[in-house]
């Protein structure tokens, strides 16, 4: 297949900014990975660390006073194309096209993310006939198809509910057929389990893993979970105050993590294997305040291997150290 | 949905009681008895009052009872449409009130509706575009509305109109009008007459309700339900009116149930100044003359009249509102 | 550790700073940059100043009227005496008018009266006790009573500055002593039904829905036309105080329940419970330093309301009545039409009212603003 060998979306140096009369922060601060057809890729992170505004830059939703001040994202279309979508102006017929029609968002909390006072299938109609010319009854049957696809029984029923008439789980599942209604290329889901019980959660993650293997979507999944990167991705991006620290294969990233950090965080999983009356590793310290970044590399401050003189004086770049692997720390650098 | 029209209906009745209740101690708060009051206005205007006529007047009224049964009197009274007799003007006070209220309702509706008009496309212009030129423009016009109560701004425009026109811009009805029986030009004349008392009413209502529809558009545009539909891919345009404007709409339709009262609040000092036919510069006159009964029935039917409206606002807050509908808690 | 740093250069505080700043401070802070808010304030203190010392700005007494001396135009003030910086006012004459034969005053171009500044006037004492003589402006060597009109006069010929000078003593300070009413009785009924909930919440409410429903202005003109005309100035001021506050607490009352339903639910109000503290220490220790700033702004945002009632009721004759003077009494004379053709400085109390209700409202958002930047 002729895309196999380019990614489909390739973020280069992402910096987005907002600017406010505090002070500037830099949420996103020169990330850069890939996402490949039909594979899941994790984006992991703690709170704060621009996770989501990197999804939000991708769609080029970013709320004001925040700005794409640097970098590139190049979605390959379907006729092999590349397009830069940094460069494209944010409400053109073009860029409203590629939001909803090759790329589709979910959001973490499926019950602030329908409008209070519309019914469910009218917000699935509209998405249909924005990126389909089809007229309203069909438009209709596309919907409760959709509805069905994800697992929603009698959706020709739900589909003229108020989102506040269904179950957490039920709302989950709707956002997600809203998201696929019109078959994008590309689904990115940020924090899709946080608000829903484990049980929900198992059954979200089934649902999106049949989708993908159904329609062979890309799936960019932003999360804090730990758990749920190893379940579901194939490739894995660890998020720091706003640069990617590590990148690589799941189960490379799990088994053998190269970056401190990474390292600090899967040892402080708790596990029921670990023995008993010991003591749950934390990392030291908190993220700083996005207005005091420390000098050097961002993590030096809470890091056990930091050397002084070196990773408190320049930021170390994502460098790729063989293996598909990339880490961006000093103990690296050649 | 039907327990919300009960629990609206009966806080309507509690209201309308209250009124009613106040409305009675109006009338019966100056010292000494009305019937005394009555015949001396009586005999001042030249008819005499029989022994007989007092006796029964005090009857009617209850007048040598206890309190509560004064009040069940009147109640009753009122339900059959007596409205007791205006002393100073000889007549029923129903006659006297005639076509006032209507007219009072007339411009408080077109106070209204004036303010609505002008004050939904500021306030979405405001929200959206927070922070710009137009923004402040109105904001600040906004501030000075607010701060001129509308009796003022009457009096400002009337001088104007007078000092540099010579017009006097006040009356709901040119001369030839005033006092002809109601018809299609009847109605007309009053339509041409009505934007200054609208105007001059609804501006500092206007001001709220622009600060409300802005603040609430503003919480509004910040929920997580925007961004889905921007992401969706639907025009900048689309996404604002369609989604953030119509669930901030609904708070700012309930408000008329606090307009409306304030409205006719309003409308009484102001027709004062612009010397409209409406129920205003009647009550004064009834309140300065002591003329209780009049000025208690006013006050009575104008509190009624705003129970009335308000009810009908929240039947339209229901239809708007599907949350309020479908019972949601 | 992290190592708190601010980065030179692009105006970021440091976190220090930020960290152990109190709530006031922050306030403060937030209320600062808030140029329109400053504003307000700055004219409100103003405005208390004259209403405090009412009788240093004036410089005549409000209540001396000369009917042969009513309804004159401003007084201009010649600020440069043949190239110095002497102000004077022309001396006024009596003359008769040849048209109407009625006696009237025009200014006297060959006598020149000077006016000082902080001179010498009728005597009074400040705050009721320490006696004084001096005013803002005084007049030399003529009487301050015939010759100094900067507003002009008023139908009964009464000097509308001086009377502006107490009117705004009046006005201001029904304001604030209503406001101060309408709180305690808005906190009071807001904070019980708030904070216990139940059935005196719904009674409380449906209270406070039903007298937001009523129109206001029929019911309060009809109490205040039913106080007595006998009583004095005094009980009257204070009767009309009393109405008036009852207008305004259900905003107030709204606020303060609003505020203790949303605390209450809050999970450090039920820390605080499963320590053990006492009711009372929740509440004042723990519940009030969250909401006080609101109350502040709400109080703030509520009496300009209660000076446009005061000013309205005085206006159509039914609240303060002369000898009373506030700026509803002053706008009384501005009722005639005709009248306020020919002399429309008899408006001017409108402006004050006018510039009063603003600085009001200004100083209140900010104060809001800033004690709830996401409201």
């Amino acid at each position: 297949m002729p895309n196999d060998t380019k990614p489909l979306l390739s973020v280069r140096n992402l910096k987005t900014c907002f600017f406010q009369d505090e002070g500037t922060t830099e949420a996103v601060n020169g990330a850069s990975f890939d996402v490949w057809p039909g594979k899941t890729l994790g984006i992991v992170g703690e709170s704060g660390c621009g996770k989501s505004v990197t999804a939000q830059s991708i769609l080029r939703i970013v709320d004001d006073p925040g700005r794409i001040v640097e970098g590139e994202i190049l979605l390959t279309r379907a006729d092999g194309t590349q397009t830069d979508l940094v460069q494209l102006k944010r409400n053109s017929r073009e860029m409203r096209a590629i939001r909803g029609g090759d790329i589709g968002l979910i959001f973490q909390e499926p019950m602030t993310s329908f409008s209070p006072v519309h019914t469910v299938g009218d917000q699935i109609i509209e998405a249909v006939r924005l990126h389909n010319a089809v007229g309203k009854r069909e438009a209709r049957l596309r919907g409760i198809e959709a509805l069905r696809s994800v697992g929603i029984p009698k959706p020709e029923r739900r589909i003229d509910e108020y989102s506040f008439e269904l179950s957490g789980g039920l709302r989950q599942r709707a956002m997600i057929a809203v998201a696929l209604s019109c078959d994008p290329r590309l689904l990115i889901a940020d924090e899709p389990t946080t608000a829903l019980d484990v049980t929900t959660q198992a059954q979200i993650l089934d649902l999106l893993r049949k989708l993908q293997q159904e329609r062979g979507m890309a799936i960019m999944l932003i999360t804090h979970n730990l758990g749920v990167v190893a379940e579901m991705a194939d490739d894995v991006v660890v998020m720091y105050l706003g640069r990617v620290v590590e990148e690589g294969k799941v189960d490379d990233i799990f088994h053998d993590p190269k970056h401190p950090y990474t390292k600090a965080l899967l040892q402080s999983i708790p596990s029921i294997e670990s023995p008993p009356r010991v003591k749950l590793p934390t990392i030291s310290g908190s993220i700083p305040h996005p207005y005091n970044r420390p000098k050097g590399c961002p993590f030096h401050p809470r890091c056990v291997s930091s050397t002084a003189g070196r990773c408190d004086a320049g930021e170390p770049l994502l460098q790729d150290i063989g293996g598909g692997r990339k880490v961006s720390c000093f103990h690296y650098q050649r | 949905m039907l327990s919300y029209i009960v629990r609206r209906f009966l806080l309507a009745i509690l209201t309308v009681w209250a009124i009613s209740v106040l409305s009675f101690m109006i009338i019966h708060l100056p010292p000494g008895d009305y019937v005394t009051s009555y015949i001396a206005s009586m005999s001042a205007s030249g008819s005499a009052v029989s022994e007989g006529e007092a006796m029964a007047l005090r009857e009617q009224l209850g007048l040598n009872q206890s309190i509560t049964i004064q009040y069940l009197k009147w109640m009753a009274l009122i339900l059959q449409g007596n409205f007791g007799m205006a002393m100073e003007w000889g007549r029923p006070v129903a006659d006297v009130i005639g076509d006032r209220l209507t007219l009072t309702i007339v411009i408080s509706l077109a106070a209204i509706v004036f303010t609505w008009a002008l004050a939904l496309p500021i306030g979405i212009y405001s929200a959206v575009y927070r922070y710009s030129f137009w923004d402040y423009v109105f904001t600040f016009v906004g501030f000075i509305g607010l701060a001129i109560p509308g009796f003022m701004l009457a009096l400002i425009i009337m001088y104007v109109g007078f000092a540099y026109f010579g017009a006097n811009v006040g009356g709901l009805f040119s001369p030839d009008f005033a006092e002809a029986p109601w018809g299609l030009a009847k109605a007309w004349d009053l339509t041409k007459h009505l934007p200054i008392p609208a105007i001059v009413l609804g501006v500092s209502g206007t001001a709220q309700m622009i600060r409300i529809m802005r603040s609430n558009l503003l919480d509004e545009l910040r929920k997580p339900y925007v961004m889905t539909a921007r992401a969706r891919g639907l025009s900048e345009y689309r996404v604002i009116m369609k989604y953030p404007v119509r669930v901030a709409l609904n708070p700012f339709v309930s408000t008329i149930g606090y307009l409306l009262p304030y409205v006719v609040s309003g409308s009484i000092i102001v027709s004062l100044v612009l010397s409209l036919p409406t129920v205003g510069p009647l009550l004064l006159k009834a309140l300065i003359a002591q003329d209780m009964f009049l000025a208690g029935t006013i006050v009575l039917l104008l509190g009624v009249m705003t129970v009335i409206g308000t009810f009908i606002s929240d039947l339209l807050l229901m239809w708007v509102d599907p949350r309020i509908r479908l019972g949601r808690q | 550790m992290a190592e708190p740093a601010a980065v030179p250069g692009t105006g970021v505080i440091a976190e220090d700073k930020i960290a152990v700043a109190t709530q006031w401070q922050l306030m403060w802070w937030r209320f600062r940059k808030h140029k329109l808010a400053a504003a307000g304030t700055i004219v409100l203190i103003l405005f208390y100043v004259v209403a405090l010392f009412a009788d240093f700005f004036a410089y005549v007494d409000p209540l001396e009227s000369e009917a042969q001396r009513s309804l004159m135009a401003p007084q201009p003030i010649h600020w440069f005496d043949e190239g110095s910086f002497k102000p004077y006012v022309y001396a006024l004459k009596g003359t008769r008018d040849p048209l109407t034969f009625k006696r009237v005053y025009v200014a006297d171009e060959s006598k020149k009266i000077p006016i000082r500044f902080f001179g010498r006037g009728d005597s009074y004492r400040i705050l009721g006790l320490i006696p004084c003589d001096r005013h803002l402006i005084a007049v030399e060597g003529a009487k301050a009573g015939e010759s100094l009109f900067l507003l002009g006069t008023d139908m009964q010929g009464r000097d509308l500055w001086s009377r502006l000078m107490y009117g705004t003593q009046t006005s201001m300070m029904i304001g604030l002593v209503s406001v101060f009413l309408s709180l305690v009785l808005g906190v009071v009924l807001g904070g019980i039904s708030g904070y216990f909930g139940g059935w005196i919440d719904t009674v409380i409410q449906r209270i406070i829905e039903i007298l937001r429903s009523i129109p206001t202005i029929p019911l309060w003109m009809g109490l205040a036309a039913a106080l007595p005309g006998d009583w004095d100035i005094v009980k009257i001021y204070f009767a009309i105080t009393i109405i008036i506050s009852l207008i305004g607490w259900t905003e107030l009352a709204r606020v303060v329940r609003g505020r203790f339903i949303s605390l209450r639910q809050e999970d450090f109000i039920m820390a605080a419970e499963l320590l053990g503290c006492s009711k009372t220490r929740i509440i004042f220790r723990h519940m009030v330093p969250s909401f006080i700033s609101h109350i502040i702004a709400a109080t703030t945002l509520a009496i300009p309301a209660m000076i446009i009632s005061e000013t309205s009721l005085s206006f159509l004759g039914l609240g303060l009545r002369p000898p009373a003077i506030s700026w509803g009494v002053l706008l009384q004379d501005a009722q005639n039409i005709q009248a306020l053709v020919i002399s429309p400085w008899l408006l001017i109390p409108s402006l004050a009212v006018i510039i009063a209700v603003l600085a009001f409202n200004f100083m209140g958002d900010g104060i809001r603003d800033a004690a709830d930047p996401y409201g």
